[in-house]
């Protein structure tokens, strides 16, 4: 059977890891090449690193690491910051990533699906989207260059509408990043990632608001989604992902222990 | 010495480290003329087969795969190029393991396949010592090899097909062992171990 993915997300900002609360105030976690090795040993299914000032400061991320981390860890890694064309995406996938992620350059040319589609295939195509529930219209809209809380900005797009145009043209997997959630470790936003889902025929990961195991559990559950992904949780050592998996298989879930 | 055949494919490097982590070097190959002279060669292959299959004749390798007598291991498209015909873009695959690549039926589960399933080994074979059906590995693919006579594993998703085939000395795996933890080393040291 399918195992459910747990993934640890690990944001990259000037060669280490850092973690934000809600976007803002990154402080440093560690070092890239002993987490990620760390965070394989222990179990995690997939890794996915955002370089997050990549796409605020108009770059390509820094394709040394992504080399260092595809020669250290045997699980497959994703990789996101700042790729804009066809061109970046060939050059981060050669170094040994498995998949790449593009956010805020597929809101200002969303062709740019299509176009990874075409050359690379669907499975290396992941669309993150940041979604921020405002309650006073009661709508789900996607946000774009959240990697800085000076440049995040609302876009034209509800959060359903470009998930519907995101398949359409190509992608392969969506990491839906619940932004009213994300870092404050409440759980995730089910009610939220249950409609998404209805309307996802490709893999969708469940982002922010990871705070405890049984958290997971519900994910998967009540939402169905295909993985979940978190950072702050097992930066800090709140949960351990051993313990996480066998929590899992004893609720259940199906999982790779 | 173990030869990667270069098609110009993503992932050649992931396939390269791998083997590096086990302690051995790979030679990342271009020249079809030099494949005789390697003990052990990997096929990677990701991408569209129409794509992957034109390149691969273009470049002279049809001849040097078809003449090769020492362990070869196709992985993933790699696998799927060894086999007869592939619905991908209708195309013939190098007809070197008996059966059709066709798309993978899966129901009301999401497509690609994607991700960690279990593995269920219905043939022995040096390829597939040591691994259990709890064993779990990594697969990332929407066209698979239906289970035939030459299926050594098997894996269910939608529908049963070929996890692990093999011919003689050739051999297939549709899912990456290269980045499937500890039992994709596994399976990559019991292919150094191979002898055919």
């Amino acid at each position: 059977m399918l195992s459910k993915r747990i993934i640890p997300c690990l944001d990259v900002k000037n060669g280490q890891v850092v973690k934000g609360v809600r976007f803002k105030q990154h402080e440093v976690v560690g070092d890239i090449i002993e987490l990620a090795k760390l965070y394989s040993e222990q179990g995690a299914d997939e890794l996915v690193f955002y370089e997050i000032s990549a796409s605020v400061e108009k770059r390509l991320l820094d394709l040394n690491w992504v080399r260092d981390i595809a020669k250290n860890i045997d699980i497959p890694f994703c990789v996101a910051g700042g790729i804009k064309s066809v061109d970046d995406a060939a050059k981060v996938l050669e170094q040994g990533a498995d998949k790449i992620s593009i956010n805020s350059p597929a809101i200002a040319r969303p062709e740019l699906i299509k176009e990874l589609h075409d050359e690379f295939g669907k499975q290396c195509v992941v669309v993150g989207i940041d979604s921020f529930f405002d309650e006073q219209s009661g709508e789900y809209l996607v946000y774009q260059l959240t990697g800085d809380p000076n440049a995040a900005s609302q876009t034209r797009y509800k959060t359903q509408e470009w998930i519907q145009r995101v398949q359409d043209l190509g992608a392969g997997e969506i990491v839906l990043n619940c932004m009213n959630q994300d870092g404050v470790r409440k759980g995730y936003d089910l009610s939220q990632l249950s409609q998404m889902r209805a309307l996802c025929d490709i893999p969708l990961i469940a982002s922010g608001g990871a705070g405890k195991e049984q958290d997971f559990v519900d994910v998967f559950n009540q939402a169905n989604v295909d993985g979940a992904l978190a950072a702050s949780v097992f930066h800090k050592q709140v949960i351990e992902i051993p313990k996480l998996k066998q929590y899992l298989k004893d609720n259940k879930v199906a999982t790779r222990l | 010495m173990i030869a990667i055949i270069n098609t110009g494919c993503a992932n050649i490097n992931s396939v390269r480290f791998a083997f590096e982590r086990l302690g051995v070097t790979p030679e990342v190959l271009s020249d079809p003329n030099q494949l005789n002279q390697f003990d052990r060669a990997v096929l990677p292959g990701v991408g569209h087969a129409n794509v992957a299959m034109k390149r691969l004749v273009e470049q002279g390798w049809q001849q040097a795969v078809n003449e090769y007598n020492k362990p070869l291991l196709g992985i993933c498209l790699g696998m799927q190029m060894l086999c007869d015909d592939s619905e991908e873009g209708n195309v013939n695959g190098l007809g070197i393991i008996d059966g059709s690549v066709k798309a993978l039926q899966t129901g009301n589960l999401t497509s690609p396949h994607m991700g960690w399933n279990n593995i269920k080994v219905t043939k022995e074979h040096p390829l597939t010592k040591g691994i259990t059906n709890d064993d779990q590995v990594y697969f990332v693919h929407s066209f698979a090899h239906e289970v035939n006579s030459t299926t050594l594993a098997s894996c269910e998703y939608g529908q049963p097909f070929s996890a692990i085939i093999a011919r003689e000395n050739y051999a297939g795996m549709q899912f990456h062992p290269e980045k499937s933890a500890k039992v994709g080393a596994k399976l990559l040291t019991n292919f150094m171990q191979w002898q055919v």
